[in-house]
């Protein structure tokens, strides 16, 4: 490599670090500025000092909020929902996933392609229907859906179930034939191929589209918004932003705790899985 | 209890050994029936309530009466209705242009230095997308505070004037513009990123050899061997832009004065807190062109692939 090239690489790299410290600085301010005000107290953020600093760091709003029935509440109603909407999605995806991949019945094709489309259908042409649609159930059973937690569990996998299945797809569709063939010539059923086989095997992209519907039910805002709205009912995003939020009272340091601790699950599975937060997020668009 | 069916069956089918082609039919229906719950869950909560919405559309007020295309009449002959398609549009568009722009210029910073380092840049660098929308966007209303705006704390300092974030129509748009590119331009790079792994390393050797300058490479070989995910990450970038809720909601409510109200937020307003659901399943309806324009591209795609096989 000749000296001159080589000295522009370097300037190539020196520059590409200058503007990746300026992103990220971009790119991380909000949630730093979310840390700093969680650790002040009313009196320092109404004296607006210095607001890029805490002189006075307490730990008090995460005590007031680790100690608050209601937004224990939205924490619990969250965890559960996640819970239940990520055991759901798999119990729903993983055998339509191994029927569409390996198995193939009439119009299977089709159905995995509408799969992909449905996953493109946004929630905001959906809510209206189904409030109506709702309203529709309890005239006619007696159930009341709307306004309860557990409704969530029933409506987020539509967000999670198309595109969970659709990415394994994907990763079945990776396993060699042979494998699966070998097994049911020797006498194993489809569930033992299923189990035994095709889970072990494509593990990693299983537990890309569980990271994948346990942080899109975490994070839903529109369907919470429209359909569990009393108190008890919330979940943790629009619990926070409906009773929080007060417009006299002055509390956003323990908004901007609320916030931060609501965003802990999915920070916290994403600092140990990155792999599979990524892997899941390229996924759709690759395999395609 | 689908499962329980397929267990029983898959296990019985070598040691009876049936013929062929009962056999074949045999292991599609057991194929249908592991695909029934993904079936019915489409058919009955994202099918129906979608065609349920045009119904709904063509309902008045106490969802008694039909009366036609009557609720699009009436949007029509309403300004704010025709503000909101603006807002939408120029929402959706321009964030989107900035997320892809943001996106490709710093993946190819990172793309450029040592491999160790990239792990720990990409880790930082996703954050904003990592974090629940709805909490993220608390920071930054909580940054565009009229009289408590840390932006602001620094602006007066430099010597510059405080600005309006969410008070003034513009401002504000601009504002909700800026939160959704600080919260998609991730995606992009990660997805561009990914992208730019798989091109070849021997072709920029080649066109370094035939002389092509950083700008030729872009153009002649990066861009090329990126079109399909740039299609697709824009694609999707674009539906759910254009279906945009939490952020809108969060920082301005549609306000100042409905200026910044997108379809969803609108739709929020109209149908769930103005109990009016026909009109609001109206706005929501307007979604359709834009999927109906993705649906196109990526039908397109799949059979062009499925032919190349």
């Amino acid at each position: 490599m000749s000296a001159s090239l080589r000295k522009e690489r370097r300037a190539a790299l020196a520059w590409s670090y200058v503007f990746l410290v300026l992103f990220a600085v971009i790119f991380l301010t909000p949630p730093l500025y979310m840390f700093i005000t969680s650790l002040k107290t009313s009196a320092e953020i109404s004296s607006a000092k210095l607001p890029w600093w805490v002189f006075h760091p307490t730990l008090d709003n995460y005590s007031a909020l680790l100690t608050s029935p209601a937004y224990l509440t939205f924490f619990r109603n969250s965890a559960v929902v996640c819970v239940a909407v990520v055991a759901i999605t798999m119990a729903i995806s993983i055998p339509a996933a191994f029927s569409l991949s390996r198995m193939r019945f009439w119009g299977s094709g089709a159905l995995a392609t509408g799969v992909f489309l449905t996953y493109l259908i946004p929630e905001t042409l959906l809510f209206i229907p189904l409030f109506k649609i709702f309203a529709f159930v309890q005239d006619w059973t007696g159930i009341e859906l709307m306004n309860h937690w557990w409704i969530l569990i029933v409506i987020f996998p539509t967000l999670t179930v198309p595109f969970c299945t659709w990415i394994m797809i994907g990763y079945f569709a990776s396993i060699p034939k042979e494998l699966d063939e070998a097994a049911l010539i020797d006498g194993a059923g489809y569930l033992q191929v299923l189990t035994r086989i095709f889970l072990p095997v494509a593990l990693p992209g299983v537990i890309a589209a569980t990271i994948f519907a346990f942080t899109v039910s975490w994070a839903d805002f529109l369907y919470p918004m429209a359909f569990a709205t009393s108190i008890d009912q919330m979940v943790l995003p629009a619990g926070i932003v409906s009773t929080l939020i007060k417009g006299d009272v002055f509390n956003w340091g323990q908004i901007m705790t609320a916030a931060l601790l609501g965003a802990a699950p999915p920070l916290v599975i994403y600092a140990f899985l990155m792999d599979y937060y990524i892997a899941g997020l390229t996924a759709g668009a690759t395999k395609g | 209890m689908a499962n329980g069916v397929v267990q029983a069956a898959g296990l019985s089918v070598p040691r009876r050994r049936r013929s062929g082609r009962r056999l074949a039919r045999h292991k599609s229906t057991i194929a249908f029936l592991m695909a029934l719950p993904l079936i019915a869950l489409i058919a009955a909560l994202v099918i129906y309530p979608a065609l349920y919405s045009l119904h709904l559309a063509t309902l008045n007020k106490s969802m008694e009466r039909f009366v036609g295309l009557g609720n699009f009449a009436f949007l029509f002959k309403r300004e704010l209705f025709w503000m909101v398609i603006k807002q939408t549009v120029i929402f959706a568009l321009s964030a989107v242009i900035f997320k892809a722009l943001i996106g490709f210029v710093v993946a190819h910073f990172v793309h450029n230095i040592p491999a160790k380092g990239q792990r720990k840049w990409r880790g930082m660098l996703l954050v904003p997308w990592v974090i629940p929308p709805a909490m993220s966007t608390l920071a930054w209303f909580w940054l565009f505070d009229p009289s408590y705006s840390a932006f602001n704390w620094v602006l007066t300092r430099v010597g510059l004037d405080a600005v309006p974030w969410l008070g003034e129509p513009l401002w504000a748009r601009f504002s909700v513009i800026l939160v959704n590119v600080w919260y998609g331009a991730p995606f992009f790079l990660i997805m561009y990123l990914a992208a730019l792994k798989s091109v070849p390393e021997q072709l920029y050797e080649a066109a370094a050899i035939d002389g092509a300058n950083w700008w030729q490479k872009i153009w002649y070989i990066t861009l090329p061997m990126m079109r399909n995910i740039i299609a697709i990450t824009v694609l999707f970038s674009l539906i759910v832009t254009f279906a945009n809720f939490d952020i809108v909601r969060i920082l301005t409510n549609g306000g100042p004065i409905d200026q910044t109200h997108v379809f969803a937020t609108w739709a929020f307003q109209l149908g769930i807190e103005g109990g009016d659901l026909p009109l609001g399943a109206c706005v929501s309806l307007f979604m359709f062109p834009i999927l109906g324009v993705a649906a196109y591209f990526i039908l397109r795609d799949i059979n062009r692939r499925g032919t190349e096989a």
